[in-house]
């Protein structure tokens, strides 16, 4: 099996499975009861604590442990806006953001508050001027993604958290593609908040923080017990806290050497299907991406048949068809970088790991070829294409 | 998520392909929704659908359900093949996923399509066919 979906979560590797596994077993007390081994247990979490906190420049006590990716956009969002309502009620975010952030503002909105949703380059960029040009003095906060799950495209945060400190705006970022693949400093890039999640960066699922910036006010979305500095209530989640600290650990340590490896793969599959498959488009900017995304959309025919038939032949990916999101519509990423319907339903996302191989990726591709052809010689827009083709020359 | 029967029929489709001289052809549906069946029929003169050929822009089931509704119109008369409606063709292939029922419901209407040509060129009524919506999701919007 050729697995290249590394963006929807990664394997657990082995290492974190095992410094995980005693915390369910000998290490299994509660870290907030007061006996010893319970607080032996304590200790393993602050050390994980200072681990996580150290990959991105915070303190220890800025990091907020969550159930992942999803919790912390919605406690972000939910938690600055509802502490602030007096303060303001308009938020700034982009078109691309992923749907835990787009679905928080739509209930936010239904609350009263104000959300401007920002353009994007036909890369997927967003616009600085735009940015700075839409903060307004009832502006709370700024959600701009590092880094899009779907196109890959980097965001200029730096640059954005200059924007946010200069107006006196918050800024949160989503983190969740982009922890352990790019540097981030939270205070180099003025990051007032920020979520990750561990199973995309091989640690297990259900586990994720946010950072939430020393002196930021912000209330509980999960509310309860003390646990999280009082802040997100529910037994400490000790050994996928603990798998999460593995993980990082982990991926930091061989970051640049992973990042380069898996780019090369990127860079060679784009160049080959460029070069291999007529009427393709890279969706997503090509310098500024993360290395481990490629997002392509093929002309002519649907996103779902394309995974179907890589399925069969052992090849994992995505899509951004409506076909696999439930709807009748594509991607709202796709579309907001400006592709016409019918071209975001031909989109696949292929995402690497440091686990694939130059074999994997010429296979997949050589399968793809083949795939793309077979479905085209189905598709009526492909006869209708090439009849007009044949039309035009016979005119000339 | 898809029925054995409906996979077999995505992974070799029946009757993919164009006729040229169609006696009939109906095309429906839109590339913004993500699915187009065209069909071709070759109907002789007892009004038996001799020949078929389809060809689909669209998800898994949409080529399933082009591949399966050919299947249950070949060698049928007009009258039969009226009587093929989507549900037939999703029993057919042992049902779909709700969000997938829109597929057979181009199906048929890809075939009421291509009689509707038919009936068209040939200037004949075909007693039970309506004019054919040419995009199915027009109510769902």
């Amino acid at each position: 099996m050729i697995y290249l979906d590394n963006a929807a979560t990664t394997k657990v590797k082995s290492e974190v499975l095992d410094a995980m596994l005693p915390y369910f077993t000998d290490k299994f007390y509660n870290p907030s009861s007061i006996y010893k081994p319970s607080r032996s247990v304590t200790e393993d979490i602050s050390e994980a604590r200072r681990v996580i906190a150290s990959s991105i420049g915070a303190r220890e006590e800025e990091i907020y442990f969550t159930s992942g990716g999803s919790e912390s956009d919605n406690w972000a969002l939910k938690g600055i806006l509802l502490s602030r309502k007096s303060k303001g009620k308009h938020i700034i975010t982009t078109k691309i953001e992923h749907h835990a952030i787009l679905e928080s503002c739509k209930l936010l909105e239904k609350e009263g508050f104000e959300v401007t949703y920002l353009n994007v380059s036909s890369e997927g960029l967003v616009d600085l001027e735009e940015l700075e040009s839409s903060i307004r003095s009832d502006t709370v906060l700024v959600s701009v993604m590092a880094a899009n799950n779907e196109i890959g495209t980097i965001e200029p945060i730096k640059e954005i958290g200059e924007i946010c400190k200069r107006h006196n705006v918050l800024f949160h970022t989503d983190a969740v593609q982009a922890y352990g693949v790019l540097d981030i400093d939270v205070n180099d890039m003025n990051i007032d908040l920020l979520s990750t999640s561990a199973h995309k960066i091989n640690g297990p699922k259900g586990i994720g923080f946010l950072y939430v910036r020393k002196g930021v006010m912000i209330s509980p979305l999960i509310n309860g017990g003390s646990q999280e500095r009082g802040k997100r209530a529910g037994t400490t989640n000790s050994a996928s806290i603990i798998g999460f600290k593995k993980a990082v650990e982990l991926k930091f340590s061989k970051r640049e050497e992973n990042n380069k490896y898996i780019a090369s793969l990127r860079d060679h599959l784009r160049e080959r299907v460029i070069k291999e498959i007529p009427y393709v488009r890279v969706n997503g900017s090509i310098s500024k991406r993360l290395p481990n995304n490629m997002n392509f959309s093929f002309q002519f025919i649907e996103g779902e048949g394309m995974l179907l038939k890589l399925d069969s032949k052992s090849i994992c990916a995505s899509s951004g068809s409506a076909c696999t999101s439930g709807s009748l519509d594509p991607s709202h990423v796709l579309l907001a970088i400006g592709l016409p319907h019918e071209i975001a339903h031909g989109s696949l996302r292929l995402t690497i790991s440091e686990d694939n191989t130059m074999e994997e990726i010429d296979y997949v591709v050589d399968t793809l070829k083949g795939i793309i052809s077979e479905l085209r010689s189905m598709s009526p827009l492909y006869a209708d294409f090439v009849n007009k083709d044949k039309e035009s020359v016979f005119n000339v | 998520m898809y029925s054995d029967k409906v996979m077999d029929h995505f992974t070799n489709p029946r009757n993919v392909g164009e006729i040229e001289n169609a006696s009939g052809v109906g095309t429906v549906g839109n590339a913004r929704c993500g699915d187009i069946m065209r069909i071709y029929l070759d109907i002789d003169d007892n009004h038996v659908i001799r020949d078929v050929k389809f060809k689909t822009f669209g998800c898994g089931a949409a080529i399933a359900t082009s591949s399966m509704a050919t299947e249950l119109i070949k060698g049928k008369t007009i009258e039969e093949a009226l009587e093929i409606t989507n549900k037939t063709v999703m029993e057919a292939l042992d049902g779909l996923p709700p969000v997938k029922i829109h597929c057979s419901l181009l199906a048929e209407e890809a075939i009421h399509a291509a009689l509707w040509d038919y009936a068209t060129k040939n200037n004949i009524v075909i007693e039970g066919l309506e004019k054919p919506k040419n995009d199915i999701h027009e109510d769902e919007r």
